[in-house]
């Protein structure tokens, strides 16, 4: 009998955290410019253009890209064990468009104001993506709001008003498209579209927080949320105090989700798909699925990055594209070799 | 002999209609009771106020202690429960499944220990499922499926194991099976067994005590032989029926008989 022990989870997610690595390392090498690393090293602290463009341009960039990645793949996975559907993905929750508006509002209103961390001393930050995080926060509490009965979470009602309240929130956005001049609308465009580009460390770090904390916070609960694809009473029958639970899932997995989406826009595909491949290469126990599927949407989003600053170089495709140009194929093939013995269809 | 269970004045409404009307009864430990009635008669509601999924008003005691003072990894341990079908959208393993019944029993930052795995590996020698055990849930039949619900059951080691119609999508043999399983448990590791059940004839021959719900009371309370009678069966279903004895002649057995 083939169960989880501490061997496959150690060896599972020790392959991958070595791969995010080398992908780090290999993502912020690689680029329109060749580097010379060696150069870049070594005259660290005199300004060479090799070490400028690594350090200022490529790896904070990368980091982000790795952040986002895992923690989109992370929120996918518990976000279809809470909604008990497979189809449920980091867009649906209502979240994202509340980022989404916030961010437009903040790029409509005050594109250009900075926020001086400690006095100016750690540098500055755009506002654009803390108006998305307080965005994100007040949908995240509405749409709490409308799903909540008996201290219970329905997930019905999570996935619809989430659903709907993304939509009304798109009709907005496209209002707001439409009454803007030309160069603002197509500002809006891009920064829906979602992009990884920064040279902040900041807000890296910040983003870099939000994920670890709220990865640790969901992956306590992987047991809870094995039980809790059972459905919802079989979860109460074995234990799990399934308000509550509920209630922690989406509020951790929402802080997440906002987070990103109002740092990067609404990067698709990675949240949905990730979890899938992961669950068919090595298995629905979700105490090891969430952190492999975290590593892997790392890997997977950095070299799509990478693809997309490449591809077109010296211009720059939406990382979007990427992800479902190539991650798509992929992710049907799997369905197709794999799918038809493990998916339960 | 102690109490299992004890009821007692338990009532509960659903959109102001009176689901379960002041019911009162007690099971006693180690006893099989087969829980009859017809459809909304309160029998799954009844279940999941026992299985603390619902909340009545009215002294429901597990144990001799309110129910309300358990938590639930608590009660997961006290009972166990088995759906009439479960709906498991994404893929497991019967092992995993099974482990499953041990999450109260381990810490839940921490991997199944080897009496974790001990205690499954046992149940599914019980239901003779240990050859499934590397098989996905989704490829399984009705009966094994079942067989895999009542081992996850079991592996959470509990004194009482709560039914809800567990034949319901089986056929003749499957039926047979389970109920078998279920009355070998009972006597074997003297589980007490409470069930929800639809077909009486199968009531009759594997349960000792019947209670027949109506409109959330008790109707009948005693043995099949004093529970279903053709007056009974008459007055709850409104259709008419001959109660005769099996072959062994000691369990009544109803025939349909339209024409009679």
């Amino acid at each position: 009998m083939k169960v989880l022990d501490r061997k496959r989870m150690i060896w599972v997610n020790g392959v991958l955290l070595a791969l995010l690595v080398l992908s780090v390392v290999g993502c912020a090498l690689l680029g329109p410019v060749r580097l010379n690393l060696a150069q870049a090293l070594q005259n660290m602290l005199s300004p060479n253009p090799d070490a400028e463009i690594l350090f200022r341009a490529r790896l904070p960039r990368v980091l982000l890209g790795v952040a986002i990645g895992g923690g989109m793949a992370a929120c996918g996975v518990v976000l279809q064990a809470l909604l008990g559907n497979p189809l449920a993905c980091p867009q649906m929750l209502g979240v994202s468009g509340g980022a989404s508006l916030g961010g437009i509002l903040g790029l409509i209103f005050f594109p250009h104001w900075l926020l001086p961390i400690a006095g100016g001393l750690l540098g500055e930050i755009s506002w654009v993506p803390l108006a998305g995080f307080l965005g994100a926060l007040c949908s995240m509490m509405l749409v709490y709001r409308f799903s909540l009965f008996h201290g219970r979470l329905h997930p019905y009602h999570l996935l619809l008003s989430g659903v709907i309240f993304n939509s009304i929130i798109a009709a907005v956005i496209m209002f707001l498209n439409s009454i803007v001049d030309f160069y603002q609308a197509q500002g809006l465009l891009f920064w829906l579209m979602g992009s990884l580009s920064t040279r902040a460390y900041l807000t890296v770090a910040f983003i870099w927080a939000y994920i670890i904390f709220g990865f640790l916070w969901l992956w306590a609960k992987g047991l809870s949320l094995n039980l809790i694809t059972l459905g919802e009473e079989a979860a109460m029958h074995l234990g799990v105090e399934i308000g509550s639970l509920q209630r922690q899932i989406f509020i951790a997995s929402s802080l997440m989700i906002g987070a990103m989406v109002s740092v990067s826009g609404m990067i698709g595909f990675v949240g949905l798909m990730i979890p899938h491949v992961m669950r068919l290469i090595v298995g629905s126990d979700h105490r090891l699925l969430l952190p492999a599927s975290f590593l892997a949407g790392g890997i997977f989003l950095g070299w799509a990055d990478t693809l997309a600053r490449m591809l077109l170089a010296p211009a720059e495709l939406p990382v979007g594209i990427i992800t479902a140009f190539f991650g798509g194929p992929f992710f049907l093939f799997l369905l197709y070799r794999e799918g038809r013995k493990k998916l339960a269809l | 002999m102690s109490l299992a269970i004890q009821i007692s004045n338990l009532v509960f409404t659903y959109n102001e209609s009176l689901v379960l009307d002041h019911l009162s009864f007690s099971v006693e430990k180690g006893s099989m009771l087969g829980i009859v009635g017809p459809n909304g008669s309160g029998k799954t509601t009844l279940l999941k106020i026992l299985s603390a999924v619902l909340t009545g008003s009215g002294e429901v005691k597990l144990n001799g202690r309110y129910i309300r003072s358990y938590g639930r990894r608590e009660l997961s341990k006290l009972f166990a429960v088995v759906p009439q079908e479960s709906q498991i959208s994404f893929p497991y393993s019967v092992a995993e499944i099974v482990l499953m019944g041990r999450a109260s029993h381990h810490h839940p930052l921490a991997l199944e220990a080897e009496k974790d795995l001990e205690v499954a590996r046992k149940s599914m020698e019980l239901t003779e499922i240990l050859s499934l055990a590397d098989r996905y849930l989704h490829e399984l039949s009705g009966g094994e499926k079942q067989r895999v619900m009542i081992a996850r059951a079991l592996a959470q080691e509990p004194e009482m194991l709560l039914l809800d119609e567990p034949s319901a999508f089986l056929d003749l043999k499957h039926q047979v099976q389970v109920f078998e399983l279920v009355r070998r448990l009972n006597r074997e590791q003297g589980l007490t067994v409470v069930a929800a059940l639809h077909d009486l004839n199968l009531a009759a021959l594997f349960f000792s005590r019947l209670v027949m719900l109506r409109d959330g009371r008790v109707y009948r309370d005693g043995t099949p032989a004093a529970v279903l009678t053709e007056e009974v069966i008459e007055e709850i279903y409104g259709i008419r029926v001959q109660v005769q004895r099996d072959p062994s002649g000691e369990k009544p057995q109803i025939f349909l008989c339209p024409s009679c």
